[in-house]
């Protein structure tokens, strides 16, 4: 457009050069300035902000930052600019991961790296965030183009592929491991993944690659009937991870058969999605900014508007090797972790005037630790709260298959059995 | 395994069982369990072929065993209605089963996700999670695919969704 309007000038320009009679000349003039009210409106137009140093709690319109860092001035938050400092990788970028990708965008996150293949569809417009002239777009270029507009200081990474395949995991994995945002972080470059797939597979595929990177993670969902959903947090070694135990649903507590319709593969609604993503990235800011209580998992009913939370130990009898190594890792790490929690309370305690808690104690009652290793069993991860029932079936323990009746000749040549199945399907 | 017809039954409990938990990522492993998915592959197909039900062509399309590429048909009023067939193998594989896709009837039902993968949720899914590791490719064909294929083709050709390759051609024959 401006270009344009350029070219209109000089070709104004040039027509009065040409013009023999100056009689012209003011009209020509008159059309020029019209011309040139043109371009300063076209460049006045929709501006970009700029990108911003600081965050500034100063209470000004143009601030974008003002609110949050008011979190401080209420005592909420001891240091919200930490921020800044955060990657977070979003797996999924659907109605669930578009608007949490938003909502930490929107919140200033220092950087977000965003994963999905599919694309922008019109059968997405019942969801918050996409637009429909990004129709066809693919949902992570999308994403960039409206998340770098509201908020440039984002640093934004999109992968468009698909985590699940040999090729897109070791993508995934190793751009998880990349530091160059922050070089001396410890652990992997990201400090949180969110989970925001629609899928058991992509779930699967993040826990292994979560498992074996020690990298903790939340993970969400919402019921293929869109009337509930849930929020986990996944640290590996120290809660269940996502193959400890079957898949969690929160039972909708009507009748199932009366929700479930044959022929229809899944429905969606703007509400739930945008509430099951409220509460993932306020879990997320909670352990991120380091306020509030974390929770470990909480489940959304909205037809009976039921929230239950519950913790889930790991499965000493997981099938997932890498999560029982980290399991191995935490048990082993324990005395240290009593060591840090105990320097921690006493220094807590210094800061309290010392005076005794009881004057006596004529029964010697003390309180004992009750938690760690005595409670880690599996029977923790079988009983559910109310409200809350497995979506798969856990494997049936392998009946032993006789040996005579499958012999397991490993010599074979996989050459020659390729061969054989083209010989029958030639 | 309620509510399966009789004939799915035992042609199930014909294809060998698979012992090896391993995928794509698992080296060695991987390569063993790869024969045991070519053993259980062929014993099925062979037994398709006695039994005159051949519905399948399916073979690896790249050394490691990770994509799988072929055929399948389904014979509906006399008319045979082939599509192709693809697959990958997850990284998360046997713990996940492969997302069977027939591109060719992307957007054409309900039962299906984007990309032409079908719906295996309610069927299948708890079958192979149950069945884990002893499950193979044989066996998404055999409780995945082939009920999904008698369930949705009939539908898809009286609604006039999809057409005989003939009909393409010569529409006034009845």
């Amino acid at each position: 457009m401006e270009v344009e309007l350029k070219e209109m000038l000089n070709d104004l320009e040039s027509l009065k050069q040409s013009l023999p009679d100056p009689s012209h000349r003011a009209s020509i003039d008159k059309l020029r300035l019209r011309v040139e009210q043109l371009t300063s409106l076209e460049k006045s137009g929709p501006a970009r902000r700029l990108k911003v140093k600081d965050m500034s709690a100063e209470v000004v319109d143009s601030n974008p930052y003002s609110r949050l860092m008011a979190l401080q001035r209420m005592g909420i938050v001891e240091n919200y600019e930490r921020i800044r400092e955060f990657s977070v990788a979003i797996v999924g970028i659907g109605g669930v991961g578009s608007v949490a990708a938003e909502m930490l965008t929107r919140c200033g996150i220092g950087r977000l790296l965003l994963y999905d293949y599919d694309k922008v569809e019109l059968a997405n417009m019942n969801r918050l965030f996409f637009r429909p002239e990004q129709v066809n777009m693919t949902k992570t270029d999308a994403a960039v183009q409206t998340l770098s507009d509201i908020n440039p200081d984002v640093v934004l990474e999109s992968y468009t592929m698909n985590i699940t395949t040999v090729q897109g995991f070791e993508t995934f994995v190793s751009s998880l491991k990349n530091k160059s945002f922050r070089p001396n972080k410890e652990g992997s470059g990201v400090d949180l993944v969110l989970s925001c797939v629609d899928n058991y597979e992509a779930r699967m595929a993040v826990n292994q690659a979560c498992n074996e990177m020690n990298q903790t993670w939340m993970e969400s969902g919402v019921s293929e009937d869109a009337v509930s959903g849930h929020i986990q947090l996944l640290i590996p070694g120290e809660t269940a991870c996502f193959a400890c135990a079957p898949p969690l649903v929160v039972a909708s507590g009507i009748d199932e058969r009366t929700l479930k319709r044959e022929g229809v593969c899944a429905a969606s609604l703007p509400t739930t999605m945008g509430v099951v993503a409220g509460l993932l990235v306020q879990n997320t800011l909670k352990f991120l900014l380091n306020f509030g209580q974390v929770s470990p998992y909480l489940g959304y009913n909205s037809l009976k508007d039921y929230f239950p939370t519950m913790e889930m130990k790991p499965n000493p009898q997981c099938s997932n090797v890498a999560c029982l190594e980290r399991q191995q890792e935490y048990i082993v790490a324990k005395p240290a972790r009593d060591a840090a929690l105990k320097a921690k309370m006493e220094a807590e305690a210094l800061l309290v005037p010392e005076f005794p808690l009881h004057a006596d104690n004529e029964w010697s009652i003390s309180v004992v630790d009750d938690s760690g290793l005595d409670s880690m069993d599996a029977t923790s991860s079988d009983t559910l709260p109310e409200g809350l029932v497995r979506e798969l079936p856990s494997a049936d323990k392998s009946q032993e298959l006789p040996t005579s009746e499958a012999p397991l000749t490993s010599n074979d040549d996989l050459e020659d059995l390729r061969r054989q199945l083209e010989a029958l399907n030639s | 395994m309620e509510g399966w017809d009789p004939n799915t039954k035992s042609t199930l409990t014909q294809i060998p069982l698979l012992t090896t938990k391993a995928g794509p990522r698992d080296g060695a492993a991987w390569t063993q369990r790869l024969k045991e998915e070519y053993k259980s592959l062929i014993a099925y197909t062979q037994m398709n072929k006695s039994n005159d039900n051949d519905w399948f062509r399916i073979s690896a399309s790249n050394p490691e065993g990770t994509r799988w590429t072929g055929k399948c048909w389904y014979v509906h009023n006399l008319l045979k209605y082939e599509f192709d067939l693809q697959f990958d193998i997850p990284v998360t594989y046997p713990s996940t089963a492969p997302e069977l896709e027939l591109p060719q009837l992307d957007g054409k039902t309900q039962k299906m996700y984007r990309g032409g993968k079908i719906c295996l949720t309610v069927h299948f899914k708890p079958l192979w999670a149950k069945n884990c590791p002893r499950f193979g490719i044989a066996h998404a064909l055999c409780l995945g695919l082939a009920p999904w294929l008698a369930a949705e083709i009939p539908i898809l050709v009286d609604s006039g969704m999809i057409k005989h390759k003939d009909d393409a051609t010569s529409s006034t024959e009845t």
